[in-house]
């Protein structure tokens, strides 16, 4: 099972025609994920990798039916990128673009208010499933099916989550990245109530950052969430300065508030089991699950 | 991107933004003659750096003479700055601000901002502004007024007055603020701000209205399309480190350990910081390799860690991922440490995609490198690394 994507999910790429979209969807298409499109303004009609190139997102949705777009468009039309897909109702978007200015995302924001669209990231390393789909610029390697669903705002802590329950036969359901940026589409709550709600996991590791209050937003839920799975936390950053840029953009605050501390004791307050450094999120997970 | 607040202000100027008369002076003499050319009689004399909490540092002087004035810019010009914002070493002075002084009857906090919980525009307002606001603020945060802006209809003029309400003005002031807003707003997002802080945003004692100072911050990443912005940078507000980082496009922030940290991606970045200092160790920086770096970038990276004296360890940390491969990083290593014939321990935990061919690239290289297989590991052994390092220096 897992969540938001499966083995039926049909792919779309915005983008298809750079580099980078290209090497990257070829990993999905050998991975298993069913591709079946591109949108590249003025390269409607051309064929690449195989798959049928479109204008634009509404053209490419009426001839293909995508579940999902997979957005690789620079920073500069990632906006507009998103906001395609939204007005083409495209049930699931994902961004991996980094560096999109954050007033762009206030009116992506504004329009995802009553759409039929989930938005991933902006900064967003993507979404797998192992061995049945994935969205992304995730490596495959350490990724095995299993029973831990994963979210994070950050990638390389999001690989390190997947290595140790990977090496820990714990294994992932799927693994989300919400990515590193201030604003931006689906958060650790809709997240978690997909993990809740799915069969396929039994536990959830949550990897937060200093900055903003998504994980303080997400310990809130937690408080009156009804799941009895077990929850581990782990929140970067407790020794970096909050009015510094620490590389993602969401790290800064500009009243130097989101420290980590704070956000620690109220996912523990909530429920949360706190893994003390990045290295313990597998261990800290099985044993939360009782040594299974 | 911060500007000062002199470039601040002639740009709200430009928006309506009622700002006293002021020129920038890089020069004592200037000031003197600023002062001259602005007439009046009473003068305000204020540093220009990047930081709050200037005017109990000594940062802003109020002078009844234009002589005075120049002496005023005499004793901050080529100091360093040091307010509860900077940091013990401060921040280098290298223009003063010399604006027309007025008699301020009110203060007022007015401030526009993105919210990041509701992903919109937002203004804070509070009747209790000036250099005591964020202690009040933190004492007594139901004195601050919220105002979200709805990007499909931008910002409703009565929403604006309600607002002028709340912070006790009527009439004309209210109007006047109103209008601020409006002018605050329409540079916010023409600017690609992410703050505009006015504080305070004066009635004087005729009932006009002034900001007397600005704090604004442009979006790093939308500084592409404000070419602009380009000529108000000010490189004399960071580290030659920093503006060789940024050349390089690494994310650096200088920090005050002995562990050179590089590593690829910002949260096992502030991961690995907080894993040294649990093992007793501190990062000399924070570097974040982005997943389009070079190996040229990387070496750039080393050789700057290299470079500081303070290093006695480097810890680099790589998970490869679907765009960076773990060789490009050892290549970039193996680079920079033969070039500057390596001097230093280098502890580096590869994974990820080409893991092997990262360590193939570092072993037939005669440098000192140490492999690590965890993450704790690693830190253990950086930590280790650094301190026998210093304990025999």
């Amino acid at each position: 099972m897992g969540i938001l994507i499966d083995g039926d999910t049909k792919v779309l790429c915005q983008g298809l025609t750079g580099a980078t979209a290209t090497r990257l969807s070829e990993r999905a298409i050998a991975y298993g994920t069913k591709m079946v499109g591109g949108v590249v303004p003025g390269k409607g009609g051309q064929s690449h990798l195989h798959l049928p190139v479109f204008d634009t997102v509404a053209e490419a949705a009426q001839e293909t039916q995508p579940d999902a777009s997979a957005i690789f468009v620079p920073p500069a039309s990632a906006g507009a990128a998103m906001i395609e897909a939204i007005e083409a109702e495209i049930p699931l978007a994902i961004c991996v673009t980094e560096r999109v200015p954050v007033l762009d995302m206030v009116r992506v924001k504004s329009a995802l208010e009553g759409s039929n669209t989930r938005l991933i990231g902006p900064n967003s390393q993507g979404v797998i499933t192992p061995d049945v789909c994935k969205i992304g610029v995730m490596p495959e390697r350490p990724h095995t099916p299993g029973r831990i669903g994963i979210v994070s705002r950050s990638a390389t802590l999001n690989y390190e989550a997947v290595d140790q329950t990977t090496v820990l036969h714990l294994g992932q359901s799927t693994s989300v990245g919400i990515g590193g940026d201030p604003v931006y589409g689906m958060s650790f709550i809709d997240c978690l109530e997909l993990f809740f709600a799915d069969d396929a996991t039994e536990g959830i590791i949550l990897i937060g950052e200093i900055g903003g209050t998504a994980e303080e937003e997400a310990a809130a839920f937690l408080k009156t969430a009804s799941s009895k799975k077990p929850v581990v936390a782990y929140v970067a950053g407790i020794n970096a300065p909050t009015d510094r840029r620490m590389g993602h953009a969401g790290t800064v605050d500009v009243f130097g508030e989101g420290n980590v501390t704070a956000k620690i004791e109220a996912l523990e307050a909530a429920g949360a089991i706190i893994a003390p450094n990045a290295a313990e999120m597998g261990t800290t997970m099985r044993k939360a699950l009782g040594g299974r | 991107m911060n500007l000062h607040e002199y470039q601040a202000k002639e740009l709200l100027k430009t928006y309506g933004m009622p700002v006293p008369a002021g020129i920038a002076a890089a020069t004592p003499d200037e000031a003197d003659k600023a002062a001259a050319t602005l007439g009046g009689t009473a003068w305000v004399v204020k540093a220009q750096v990047h930081a709050g909490g200037r005017g109990r540092a000594g940062g802003v002087k109020i002078v009844k003479s234009s002589k005075a004035a120049g002496e005023a810019a005499q004793g901050m010009l080529g100091t360093r700055l040091v307010t509860a914002q900077t940091g013990a070493l401060g921040k280098q002075v290298k223009r003063v601000y010399v604006e027309q002084a007025c008699e301020v009857a009110k203060e007022i906090y007015l401030a526009a901002l993105v919210d990041r919980s509701l992903g919109r525009v937002a203004f804070l307002a509070s009747s209790e502004g000036g250099e005591d606001f964020e202690e009040a603020a933190a004492a007594a945060p139901d004195k601050i007024h919220k105002l979200v802006i709805d990007s499909k209809t931008g910002l409703d003029d009565a929403d604006a007055l309600a607002l002028a309400a709340d912070l006790g003005l009527s009439g004309e002031q209210a109007i006047a603020v109103a209008k601020a807003m409006a002018s605050v707003y329409k540079a916010f997002l023409e600017n690609d701000a992410s703050l505009i802080e006015i504080n305070p945003l004066a009635v004087t004692a005729e009932g006009d209205l002034f900001a007397l100072d600005v704090k604004m911050i442009v979006d790093d990443n939308a500084v592409f399309r404000h070419p602009e912005f380009e000529k108000l940078w000010d490189e004399a507000e960071v580290s030659a480190e920093e503006i060789e980082a940024r050349r390089h496009e690494l994310n650096y922030v200088p920090m005050d350990g002995n562990i050179g940290v590089m590593v690829t991606g910002a949260g096992l970045a502030l991961a690995i910081l907080d894993m040294l200092k649990d093992l007793g160790g501190d990062a000399a920086d924070f570097m974040d390799v982005r997943p389009v770096a070079t190996r040229e970038q990387v070496a750039a990276g080393i050789t700057m860690l290299l470079a500081d004296a303070n290093v006695k360890a480097i810890l680099v940390v790589t998970m490869g991922g679907g765009v960076l491969r773990c060789d490009t990083i050892a290549e970039g290593i193996a680079i920079a440490c033969k070039e500057a014939g390596s001097h230093v321990p280098v502890i580096v935990r590869a994974a990820g995609t080409a893991k092997e061919l990262a360590e193939l690239a570092l072993n037939n290289q005669d440098i000192q490198v140490t492999f690590a297989d965890t993450l704790a590991d690693a830190a253990e052994k950086a930590v280790t690394a650094a301190g026998s390092a210093a304990g025999g220096s």
